[in-house]
């Protein structure tokens, strides 16, 4: 098992698991997802999680955004220790500090896109009118204010993705997870994603984890968590990254 | 939340349709046969509730229903009028003969033999003649749907003359009365009018119909006269539920209203349920988001509920307005003349709309209670 990943730095990590471990499944269909992760990630900058398909990128992430239990380990999520936490008081939890960028959008095909940004708002409690007004103020942020109106269906990929990060910011969460996020985007698309991210999800306050195979966006990492086998393999700063060849990373 | 609800549940145009329509569909199917059920039912008992003037109805203590009555000795009649309590009683004949038409055709009819002085039982309501008429020599009355089923496509006409039991009849008046349980006409005359048209039995009149003196009900005075006569003697009401209670547990028609009633709602809780339930399933993505982004179990659980109720609500008042529609279009159709939707219709049928929606949502909603959030992660 690795060390946790510490860092020189006094800014308090935004999460830390330790130990975390996730099987499913028992007896001879028993599969280790995870085996002992330990991870540190900052908020003020992009973390990566990347590693090849079933190394445990996705188990991992849903652990963090406490979707799933650990098996083992403790998780501490902006301060709190969400393992350990009844779901009365998680989905509250997660409700107000986390926001979620998925691989397929998960728009809903019925609302129009300002109305799909105001989601997290509307699950918070917010009149409807005023959620879709702030949920219009990011997806302009996020350069989609002409196209607030628009359904789903009469988007492009790009366009619902970024109507799908204005919906994960909507309501200002301090942790952002983001699974594939340029998955299903070509390649300028996903680029423009990620700058985008960049741009604009990226806060002092906030930390930004995005689990990706994509290696054309890895250089929009600060900081590179490479998973195999269900564990934490190696993890790569910005400054390390700089030095090598570029071959597996950018 | 509940706009968010709505707004899924009626996002999908087709889906939406395909769900109002399953749970219409079955409130018309089943709001229509238990109006057809309850309106024929009661036609069972409507030539009781038709005798407006009387209260009392005295008969063999053996009779089951109205058209199943033997003939009683005339001293019977006297025998009522002494029992305390009993304002004034009077004969009446109920039964089927036969007419010979004009033309040789033959019918059925149900004749009524009217006392002769009060006329009590006699209808109320006329489309030609007058109950005047009545006292006139061979003299009978028929109701309007009866006309025309004697006398098919001919215009109402007083003063034609037909046969009972080789005696001349002559129509005097047309009434309308309720609809009877068998499309027979019915007939009225004199009780001594009766004695010719009916082929000869000892006893003729088969009902005492009575009224209560004043300061009795009608069920303190029919258990006096049963008590004193050793006859039925029974309330209309009561008359009227003995009838019913007959015609349910003597005849098909139960069962056969019920198997249809039960199609109706398998066929509504099977297309609304697996609509509804496919509906769900296509939208477990966005429910699984909904339950990363904060959205507790429970108010998941209402919101399913709430597009539940909606869907129900909505197919149950077209089905409801459908089913009203089929009643005002009918209603002048002899044979569902007197059958309409009533409140008792409108609400088992809203149960059973209830239940259905009711089913379709839990279905529905277990299987995104036990959604893990995560399967928003897995492509």
């Amino acid at each position: 098992m690795m060390e946790p990943n510490t860092t020189a730095t006094a800014i308090e990590p935004a999460v830390v698991c330790r130990g975390v471990s996730k099987t499913f499944g028992d007896g001879d269909s028993k599969v280790h997802a995870l085996r002992g992760v330990d991870i540190e990630v900052l908020p003020g900058a992009i973390s990566l999680l990347v590693g090849p398909s079933g190394c445990g990128k996705t188990t991992l992430i849903s652990i963090v955004a406490g979707l799933l239990d650990p098996t083992d380990g403790e998780v501490h999520v902006l301060g709190h220790r969400i393992d350990a936490m009844k779901s009365r008081h998680l989905v509250p939890f997660r409700g107000e500090n986390i926001g979620f960028v998925f691989q397929q959008y998960n728009l809903l095909p019925a609302l129009t896109a300002a109305e799909n940004a105001a989601v997290p708002l509307l699950v918070a409690g917010w009149r409807r009118g005023k959620a879709v007004r702030k949920a219009r103020e990011v997806l302009d942020a996020v350069g989609l204010a002409d196209r607030a109106n628009a359904l789903p269906s009469q988007l492009s990929g790009g366009q619902q993705q970024r109507v799908a990060i204005a919906r994960a910011l909507v309501h200002d969460p301090r942790l952002l997870v983001c699974d594939e996020p340029t998955a299903a985007l070509d390649a300028k698309s996903g680029q423009n994603v990620m700058e985008l991210f960049s741009r604009v999800a990226v806060q002092n306050d906030r930390a930004v984890i995005i689990v990706t195979h994509d290696n054309r966006v890895f250089h929009f990492g600060e900081r590179i968590f490479h998973m195999s086998d269900g564990r934490i393999e190696r993890v790569e700063g910005r400054g390390e990254r700089g030095a090598r060849s570029g071959e597996d990373i950018r | 939340m509940s706009w968010l609800a709505l707004k899924m549940l009626t996002g999908d145009r087709a889906k939406f349709v395909g769900l109002i329509f399953g749970v219409a569909f079955s409130t018309l199917l089943m709001a229509q046969q238990v109006s057809v059920f309850i309106g024929i039912v009661k036609r069972s008992a409507s030539q009781i509730y038709d005798v407006r003037d009387a209260d009392i109805w005295v008969m063999d203590n053996k009779v089951r229903f109205i058209d199943e009555a033997p003939g009683l000795p005339d001293s019977d009649l006297l025998r009522v009028r002494g029992v305390e309590g009993v304002d004034w009683a009077v004969k009446l004949y109920k039964g089927q003969v036969r007419a010979r038409l004009e033309d040789g055709n033959f019918r059925n009819v149900m004749l009524h033999g009217l006392d002769d002085a009060s006329l009590v039982g006699a209808p109320v309501d006329f489309v030609a003649g007058s109950l005047a008429d009545l006292r006139r020599p061979n003299a009978v009355i028929v109701d309007e749907n009866g006309y025309h089923y004697m006398w098919p496509g001919e215009p109402i006409q007083i003063g034609r003359e037909f046969e009972m039991n080789d005696r001349r009849a002559v129509l005097v008046g047309v009434c309308k009365v309720s609809a009877p349980f068998t499309t027979l006409p019915v007939l009225y005359t004199r009780y001594n009018e009766a004695r010719h048209y009916v082929p000869r039995e000892r006893n003729l009149m088969n009902f005492v119909l009575a009224k209560p003196a004043e300061g009795f009900t009608a069920d303190q005075v029919a258990e006096k006269i049963e008590a004193s006569t050793g006859l039925m003697a029974l309330s209309k009401e009561g008359f009227v539920v003995k009838t019913i209670k007959y015609f349910l547990s003597s005849t098909g028609i139960p069962v056969n209203f019920g198997i249809t009633i039960s199609l109706g709602f398998i066929v509504g809780a099977a297309v609304a349920g697996q609509t509804f339930y496919l509906f769900t399933i296509e939208n477990l993505k966005q429910f699984g988001s909904l339950k990363a982004m904060g959205v507790s179990n429970l108010r998941i659980a209402g919101m399913i509920l709430l597009q539940a109720w909606f869907v129900g609500l909505l197919g149950y008042g077209i089905g409801i307005g459908l089913s009203a529609l089929f009643f005002e279009a009918t209603a002048n159709i002899p044979h569902l003349a007197g059958i309409f939707m009533g409140w008792q219709a409108m609400t088992g049928v809203g149960l059973a709309v209830g239940m259905i929606v009711a089913l379709a949502g839990m279905l529905s909603m277990r299987r995104v209670w036990v959604l893990e959030p995560a399967v928003v992660f897995r492509g």
